[in-house]
């Protein structure tokens, strides 16, 4: 089969069972754009600015696990990738870019449209490619989804100039079953050995905790972690990022953990003498001060990457490895040592842990004036029945929806946690909507996110994706007036929205319905309504309390258990 | 666990590709660690580089270090010489101004640092040094009121000694 290098690209798309390519054309990309039109297996969804495609994508593969592809023009489209490369690369999420590159001759000339693609994407992608020959395609964009899929995932680049797209140009074409590269050994699974230690020191514990984040999801290992938790019955606490690697409405489950995790999760963080650590990379939003991080603890790693062990906390035992394969493992050795657990302790542990759950540190003052956010994440939660696919921006609706959005399965959670990308929501729902068409798309946000990637209101109206967008408007960007009013004096410096457009008129201008809700009695009957409206985007604007804060609270720089508890709640005290 | 800076020796083979150099040097600017000095050149397979890279660091982030440079996927090998026996050495080239009454001191000098004197002019000599680096810098320093108009330094290069490679230990 003879093919030029615009069908080679397709056909090796193709080969890797790609069914969305989210895109936007331009000149260095035309010739590939051709061989796409005549496509049938391939959809491509124009997004209507490149970050989007990128958010799309990474939305996509966070839902079902396969890596989203993005295809984008060279210059200008490549640079406003970076976000959304960056957003994937920190959160280990597979992505395939392409990204067309002035012709050959022309690169390192200051070509229109000329960016050094590689160069700037360096640091935010897992690996990437500047394609040199025609020859060469099949191989790269076979090496680009082995890296992007395997060990640690995250976001490849392949940058290909626009000669080497030529139509006129037709090569043989194959398409290798696997390519050997010999500097790349990802996650070797030799920790045979250590299983059983790690095995006995778990069940010698008095006061034990399980911390897990994104690689259970990322690992697919959510299985095992149920089983492992069912053997021991020891507590729980997922990241940010591994929210539904557990099931929240499980007894075991203490909630997230860190900065605004639960008062029992970080309290037991604290006082637990063995720390179980599975695909989390302890973050700082969740050690706090890392000098007082788990003060007492005998900490056990397991991570598919080498470098995140020791990386921030010194671990006593470390597993790398597929979290899944390694659970695997570790559950049958816990068989022969299952016994050993101090039952008496641990049922005292769990006394302790209870009590802290008595102070309810989710728990806010209820109004029948004003909308509270947290009510709007309560009330989203009984009309989806706890199933949606729940997207988010970036700030005090995130960590709300993280909070009060009890999530049983994993990849149902989408959200930056790494990079922190506001805009990403939008976008991201687009992706997933586009995997799950059948399913219900929340994406919640904020009036200052939403605004960051508005225009995919019109690529939502185009592929008729029915995502629900639930708008906590405060008229603040609520995380910064948060930290403005705590150390700043309430000095809120430019963190007022003014000059807000009407969103229930905005999102109709697009095409859509626009629904707003200011009256607390209203919230429940309005969320159902815009659920019912099953084939139709529905953009809910909800003026919600201006001055609600995200408790509870650990600041910067402090431990697990210094947390500000609610001054709404039942408790005013410091923790 | 030492917190104190200490020299190290890092031996890496890279993929002769477009690139490597750069994704190694951004990883040291990215993370922050400094680089003392780097020397890069082809091995006899000519599809892989071979660098030897000096940084000061304590003994925690020479740990993170060596993990981040292995999974880079242009690193195919990575080693820490300073963990084993090794040899390193370093090439100097020095161009000092030389009048006549300076020559017979500056050839003393060569020859008690086993130096070579490999280009010569009327006012110049320009002089060749291999060893360690405490010999080059010692070499320098005994120079005097002698004035150096350039000096070129390779950085250091190390090999491990005995039959260990980094070809072998992939």
């Amino acid at each position: 089969m003879k093919l030029n290098g615009s069908e080679i690209i397709i056909e090796c798309l193709k080969k890797e069972g790609v069914e969305f390519i989210f895109g936007y054309p331009g000149g260095a990309v035309l010739h590939i754009y051709d061989a796409l039109f005549d496509s049938d297996s391939i959809k491509h969804v124009l997004v209507r600015h490149e970050q989007g495609a990128t958010h799309a994508a990474d939305g996509y593969a966070r839902a079902c696990g396969k890596p989203g592809v993005v295809l984008v023009t060279s210059g200008p489209g490549i640079t406003n990738c970076v976000t959304g490369l960056a957003t994937a690369h920190m959160d280990s999420i597979p992505m395939i870019v392409i990204s067309g590159q002035v012709s050959r001759q022309y690169v390192g000339s200051d070509a229109f449209q000329e960016a050094d693609a590689t160069g700037i994407t360096r640091p935010v992608t897992k690996h990437n490619f500047l394609i040199d020959s025609r020859e060469s395609i099949p191989e790269i964009f076979k090496k680009a989804f082995i890296i992007a899929t395997t060990g640690r995932p995250g976001p490849v680049l392949i940058d290909i100039p626009k000669d080497l797209t030529d139509p006129k140009v037709k090569i043989s074409f194959n398409y290798p079953k696997n390519v050997k590269i010999r500097s790349y050994s990802p996650a070797k699974n030799d920790n045979i050995d250590k299983i059983d230690s790690a095995a006995e020191l778990l069940c010698s514990a008095k006061k034990p905790m399980i911390y897990s984040g994104g690689g259970i999801i990322l690992g697919n290992a959510h299985n095992q972690l149920k089983q492992l938790v069912k053997k021991l019955k020891y507590p729980i606490t997922n990241t940010l990022m591994g929210l539904g690697g557990y099931p929240a409405t499980d007894e075991k489950f203490l909630g997230m953990l860190g900065m605004h995790g639960t008062y029992e999760a970080n309290m037991a963080m604290h006082d637990c003498d063995v720390l179980l650590a599975i695909g989390a990379r302890f973050d700082d939003r969740v050690t706090g001060d890392t000098s007082k991080f788990c003060p007492s603890a005998k900490i056990i790693h397991i991570d598919v990457d080498p470098s995140s062990i020791s990386k921030i906390i010194e671990v006593d035992l470390s597993l790398v490895g597929e979290t899944s394969k390694i659970l695997k493992s570790l559950n049958l050795s816990l068989d022969k040592h299952l016994k050993k657990i101090n039952q008496a302790a641990l049922k005292k542990w769990w006394k302790q842990i209870n009590k802290w759950r008595e102070k309810n540190c989710l728990s806010y003052k209820k109004s029948k004036k004003i909308i509270k956010p947290q009510s709007v994440i309560e009330t989203l939660y009984d009309v989806t029945k706890g199933n949606a696919f729940v997207t988010s921006d970036v700030g005090q609706h995130q960590m709300w929806a993280a909070q009060y959005y009890k999530f049983d399965k994993p990849n149902r959670w989408i959200n930056s946690g790494g990079l922190g990308t506001m805009g990403f929501g939008l976008p991201a729902a687009m992706g997933v909507q586009l995997a799950y068409p059948k399913s219900q798309v929340v994406c919640v946000t904020g009036e200052a996110s939403i605004l960051m990637c508005i225009q995919e209101l019109a690529t939502c109206l185009q592929y008729r994706l029915p995502i629900k967008i639930i708008n906590l408007n405060n008229r603040y960007m609520g995380m910064v007036r948060q930290w403005q009013e705590f150390f700043y004096e309430g000095r809120y410096a430019m963190s007022y929205m003014e000059a807000l457009p009407d969103f229930p008129n905005l999102a109709s201008s697009f095409g859509h319905i626009g629904i707003s809700i200011e009256k607390p009695s209203d919230l429940k009957s309005k969320l159902q309504e815009a659920m019912n409206m099953k084939n139709r985007l529905v953009f809910v604007d909800i003026i919600t309390d201006q001055e609600e804060n995200v408790y509870p609270m650990i600041k910067s720089g402090q431990a697990h258990n210094e947390m500000h508890l609610s001054p709404t709640g039942k408790d005013t005290e410091l923790a | 666990m030492n917190m104190i800076d200490r020299r190290h020796i890092i031996s890496l083979l890279v993929e002769n590709e477009f690139g490597s150099l750069s994704r190694i040097a951004g990883l040291f600017s990215a993370r922050g660690y400094n680089i003392h000095s780097l020397n890069v050149a082809p091995t006899n397979d000519e599809t892989i580089s071979r660098m030897t890279l000096v940084t000061l660091c304590n003994d925690q982030k020479i740990q993170q270090l060596m993990k981040q440079l292995d999974k880079l996927v242009d690193v195919v090998n990575v080693r820490d010489l300073t963990e084993e026996t090794h040899i390193e050495r370093e090439m100097l080239l020095l161009k000092i101004k030389c009048n006549k009454s300076q020559r017979d001191e500056i050839k003393r000098l060569t020859d008690i640092f086993r130096a070579r004197i490999i280009d010569v002019t009327d006012t110049t000599y320009t002089v060749e040094l291999t060893g360690a680096t405490e010999k080059i810098l010692a070499f320098i320093n005994s120079m005097g009121k002698i004035k150096i108009i350039e000096i070129v330094r390779s950085g250091t290069l190390g090999i491990s000694r005995g039959v260990e490679s980094l070809e072998n230990t992939k």
